[in-house]
């Protein structure tokens, strides 16, 4: 049986999508931090520029698109909800998904490469940050895609529409921090 | 179960649970009654953990190399692994839990007239996390080498290197514990957010909300916006400590001071985590045992909201010794003198609201009004430490321990025991007996002075804290600073002693207590108009609301108090 209180709605925004921007606000903190630190450090080391130029500036500028794309079909998504297309939404979030696993899956060439050439998270200056940055990030497309199949599969049977808004805000949330990553990671040489 | 739960009135809730489990019933439960029990018996059953540690260490600073009773001769090794887990355990595992989590569960649905939390089995995951992090905690005390004994701030590179702290693995659960906690308080920390921001009753609009609640919900947004850069050091830490990289390894090229203002900027606003609560259940108990209006309701409101922005801007308070900008050093001895004003504001507003009330000194009174008295010494001693340049001198003192001692012992001990004697009739459905509350009352807060005023003289005298054996320090070894050494560790004796008196009470009275009604203090809030204890669900017919929560000894009106769901 469902508790009344987590049908009520005092301030007319629904339960899910308060819950959503909290975590959000939540996930704000960690990425500044780690983000934060890595900007502090990098002012104060010239040196670390020199290490960043190994990274791959195309690989990561693909990527930026592929995630930006795959944002366009979340807010498809979000469109086709909104019209109580449940089968559509879900076929959007696949796509949705799909962009994800690019993107994962160039992130992991590029890991493999950097590594063949010595540059391990070990390596210590830029490489740390590089590493954590990026994998924390990478954990979250990751969670995002496994969250928005699970969403998907109750969309396709038109239930539970609203998740695919919500979903969509944080698949939102995880291209904006790689709008961040990118340049700080790939182009600030 | 039948499927009407749309409707608004509907009447299962309170027997449709009696078919279940024992271990259900307690152990997998998203009931938010029985989460906030787990939480606080768990909190509670640390807290003696944790007070047993302390009295092994004071007992090894009284009487150096002598054998403890119930432990033996105690090591440096041994030594460093209990300060450093009775202060994690008390504020991650007592303070936190208790306060925060379990209050927050109990009393939030309740107060705001809702039958469950908005996420009942996301609340149950967070308790189950809550739960792992206990385990690893203990798992780190009994590993090989030992626990952890880097100090709860865990300054690298002394945690960062095993070289160094020679506890490889209690290090790393240690951590893992502390993270996992994050976790489950990020989660828990949501579902009070949301709950108190959607789920209120029909006609509870923002100003009609009890402060507890406010506090809470202020303190879990406090906690959210300020744990996530800890988050990420803990993992760069893990990291350190596991895969050999060098983010907090000076040697290559790292920067161990980075991980003091992650921990600071975390480690500062928790102490606001922590302390707005326990302002928020000292204020429920004052109105209700003044029988007065809360003075200032909006302005309280605003005042939490301002101290909260204000204690992102005061962390390196805590790094004025570890080579910060002078200039920077400055500008945060301005914030944290600045933060004072809001604090002592609070506690104007107290006064105020007692100010020519009726005054009942019931046990949960005694402990609120003790609240005031004890945590006032904590702030304003906070004002010599905010000082940068008294700082350079006070700094890792015993007089920065007895300060945030009576700052952290009102907030988790003497506000806790206000909360627990308050609504200890709610909870149980019986009464506390007030006698014995008022011995252990006593036994607790006399003691409590003796234990930590010798160590203001003491910390003035140039104690160290983090020292093991003053004999190798003469000028700290003088009989003078030993006797207050003895006193110090006599005092925490004899409050340990009393400590029984509460624990019997309180589970004597769990079965034996007089019956309660639904409202024995004659209180306004929600959660006095549910049976005691509420049944799951909480009440038959939820409640409407029609006023604030503080209408006291309204004028023209017969009765001293005005419920907030009674119509007019
Ligand atoms: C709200 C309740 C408070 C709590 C729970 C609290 C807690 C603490 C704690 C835990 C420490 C020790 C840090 C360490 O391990 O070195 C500390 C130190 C300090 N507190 Fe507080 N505090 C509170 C209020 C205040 C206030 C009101 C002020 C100033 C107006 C203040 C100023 C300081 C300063 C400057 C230090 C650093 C001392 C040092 O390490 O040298 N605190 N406090
Ligand atoms: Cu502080």
């Amino acid at each position: 049986m469902k508790p009344i209180a987590t049908t009520r709605s005092s301030m007319n925004i629904a339960t899910g999508k308060l819950a959503v921007w909290w975590v959000l606000v939540s996930e704000i903190v960690i990425f500044g931090g780690v983000l934060g630190s890595y900007i502090m450090n990098r002012i104060a080391h010239v040196e670390w520029g020199e290490q960043a130029s190994h990274t791959n500036t195309w690989a990561g500028a693909f990527n930026t698109f592929v995630l930006l794309t795959s944002s366009l079909f979340a807010v498809l998504a979000h469109q086709a909800a909104e019209k109580h297309d449940g089968k559509k939404a879900a076929q959007y979030l696949y796509y949705t998904c799909f962009g994800g696993l690019i993107f994962l899956i160039v992130k992991s060439f590029e890991w493999a490469h950097e590594i063949r050439e010595g540059f391990v998270i070990q390596s210590g200056g830029f490489w740390g940050y590089y590493y954590v940055a990026a994998g924390l990030h990478g954990f979250h497309v990751l969670a995002g895609m496994l969250v928005m199949l699970w969403v998907a599969d109750s969309a396709k049977k038109n239930q539970d529409l609203h998740r695919v808004e919500n979903v969509g805000l944080y698949w939102h949330f995880v291209d904006i921090v790689w709008i961040f990553l990118f340049p700080l990671l790939y182009i600030a040489k | 179960m039948a499927n009407h739960h749309d409707t608004h009135d509907h009447h299962d809730g309170a027997h449709a649970h009696h078919d279940e489990g024992w271990f259900k019933k307690y152990f997998w439960s998203t009931d938010h009654k029985i989460i906030g029990f787990q939480y606080m018996f768990t909190g509670m059953l640390l807290a003696l953990l944790g007070a047993f540690m302390a009295y092994v260490f004071r007992m090894q600073l009284a009487f150096p190399g002598q054998a403890v009773p119930g432990w033996g001769v105690v090591s440096p090794g041994q030594y460093n692994m209990l300060i450093t887990n009775h202060g994690s355990i008390m504020i991650f595992w007592v303070a936190m839990p208790v306060l925060i989590a379990g209050f927050g569960n109990y009393i939030i649905p309740l107060m705001i007239g809702a039958d469950d939390m908005v996420f009942p089995r996301l609340n149950r995951l967070s308790y189950q996390l809550f739960f792992v992090s206990v385990l690893l905690l203990i798992a780190s005390l009994v590993v090989q080498n030992g626990g952890f004994g880097g100090a709860w701030t865990a300054y690298p590179p002394l945690s960062a290197n095993k070289d160094f702290n020679l506890t490889p693995l209690g290090s790393s659960l240690w951590l893992g514990a502390v993270a996992v906690e994050f976790v489950a308080f990020l989660l828990g920390g949501i579902n009070f957010i949301v709950t108190a921001m959607n789920a209120r009753a029909p006609g509870m609009k923002a100003f009609d909300v009890p402060i507890v609640v406010w506090t809470i919900v202020i303190a879990s947004i406090l906690f959210m916006a300020s744990v996530g850069p800890l988050v990420a050091g803990a993992v760069m830490l893990l990291f350190d400590q596991l895969l050999g990289t060098s983010f907090f390894n000076p040697n290559r090229g790292g920067d161990p001071i980075l991980w003091q203002h992650l921990f600071w900027f975390f480690g500062h606003p928790e102490v606001y985590v922590v302390l707005l609560p326990a302002m928020g259940i000292v204020a429920e108990v004052m109105t209700v045992f003044a029988r007065k209006k809360l003075f200032a309701y909006k302005t309280v409101i605003y005042t939490i909201v301002a101290t909260g922005v204000l204690s992102f801007f005061v962390w390196a308070h805590h790094q004025f010794v570890a080579g910060i900008d002078p200039r920077m050093a400055n500008v945060f001895t301005v914030t944290t003198v600045l933060i004072s004003i809001p604090i002592a504001e609070m506690c104007f507003v107290y006064i105020a609201t007692l100010y020519g009330g009726s005054i009942t000194l019931s046990t949960p009174m005694l402990w609120a009004l003790a609240f005031m008295a004890e945590f006032m010494l904590g702030g304003v001693t906070g004002i010599y430490l905010g000082s940068s340049g008294a700082d350079i001198f006070f700094h890792d003192t015993y007089f920065v321990v007895a300060h945030f001692h009576y700052t952290f012992f009102p907030i988790a001990i003497i506000a806790v025991m206000s909360g627990i004697t308050y609504w200890f009739p709610k909870m149980f459905g019986r009464h506390m007996n007030d006698f014995w509350g008022k011995v252990h009352f006593w036994g607790t807060i006399i003691p409590f002075n003796g234990i930590f005023i010798p160590l203001f003289v003491l910390g003035a005298a140039g104690e160290h804290r983090r020292i093991f054996d003053y004999h190798s320090f003469p000028h700290l070894a003088t009989p003078e600073l030993q006797s207050l050494r003895i006193i110090a560790t006599v005092s925490l004796v004899v409050m340990l002693a009393f400590q029984p008196v509460f624990l019997v009470n309180y589970i004597v009275s769990m079965f034996r207590g007089p019956k309660a009604d639904k409202n024995p203090w004659k209180a306004n809030t929600l959660e006095w108009t549910a049976d005691s204890p509420p049944p799951h669900g909480n009440w038959a017919e939820l409640p409407n609301c029609y006023r604030g929560p503080y209408e006291y000894s309204v004028e023209g009106r017969e009765l001293d108090y005005w419920p907030q769901n009674e119509k007019a």
